[in-house]
């Protein structure tokens, strides 16, 4: 199973709900162009909830990376919410802790954007 | 063969296509290996991704996906260690010459994270070079032994 991922709108901040694995192929490319896509709608408020993603390779950490960029680029903010194990590992590993603000509750999530 | 201890066996040897099928295909073995070893789950997945990490290089950098280019998986169990080695047959990289992704902008990169991953998740990560060309990298996860605690 590749990445399903469903957006929905609280408030002024678009939440991505994510669901399995986002891996090199068709993972990476659907994670990839929901941002694109955000992006060019004007969503300066993204929010990434993570709690479903049972599974991210080093080519889905990229599109995490590329994803931040692309919105804060555009004078947004990209934020991640409930982080498995895992992911807050790899997050641990490879520095990307210092760069990524993430939340376990989704209103204090929301709060955050005002 | 391998020398991680007595008793290896050869639990996977099989030449694959150089595309995303095969990563999946070679992750999937490998964790297969890893639970008839009687590592937990988490671990099971920790050796899954560094699989698929050396794979995608195998693939997609060193074969580049080429039809006619094959990479070789072969995976040794052990009482006390589970083996992997990955050859392709593309031109060839130098680990060390890969950027450090930890190093000041490079962290923001898009990529380069694979091989940190890779050395995160095993005990041990070395290569060389593969005949005239491609690459042989080969990967241990140790099996914990009642002594370690």
């Amino acid at each position: 199973m590749s990445v399903k991922l469903t957006t929905r709108q609280v408030g002024d901040v678009t939440v991505i709900d994510a669901n399995g694995r986002i891996t090199l192929g068709e993972g990476s490319a659907t994670f990839r162009d929901k941002i694109k896509e955000l992006a060019g709608s004007g969503a300066k408020k993204v929010l990434v909830n993570m709690a479903e993603i049972t599974y991210i390779d080093s080519s889905g950490i990229g599109e995490l990376v590329s994803g931040f960029t692309t919105v804060t680029g555009a004078g947004g903010s990209l934020k991640l919410l409930n982080l498995g194990k895992r992911v807050q590992d790899l997050l641990q590993i490879t520095k990307l802790y210092t760069v990524f603000e993430t939340f376990d509750d989704e209103a204090a999530a929301i709060r955050s954007f005002s | 063969m391998p020398e991680t201890g007595s008793g290896d066996r050869l639990h996977t040897d099989l030449v694959l296509d150089s595309n995303l099928a095969s990563v999946d295909r070679g992750e999937s073995l490998a964790m297969e290996a890893a639970q008839l070893l009687g590592f937990d789950a988490d671990t099971q997945q920790d050796i899954g991704i560094a699989i698929r990490e050396s794979l995608v290089n195998a693939v997609a950098h060193g074969n580049r996906y080429h039809a006619r280019k094959k990479v070789r998986l072969r995976i040794w169990t052990s009482r006390a260690a589970l083996t992997v080695e990955i050859e392709d047959e593309g031109r060839g990289f130098e680990p060390d010459a890969v950027p450090d992704p930890l190093e000041g902008g490079n962290v923001m990169k898009h990529s380069g994270r694979g091989l940190l991953m890779i050395r995160a998740y095993m005990d041990d990560f070395d290569y060389q070079r593969a005949g005239d060309s491609g690459t042989r990298v080969r990967l241990i996860k140790r099996v914990p032994q009642p002594a370690d605690g």
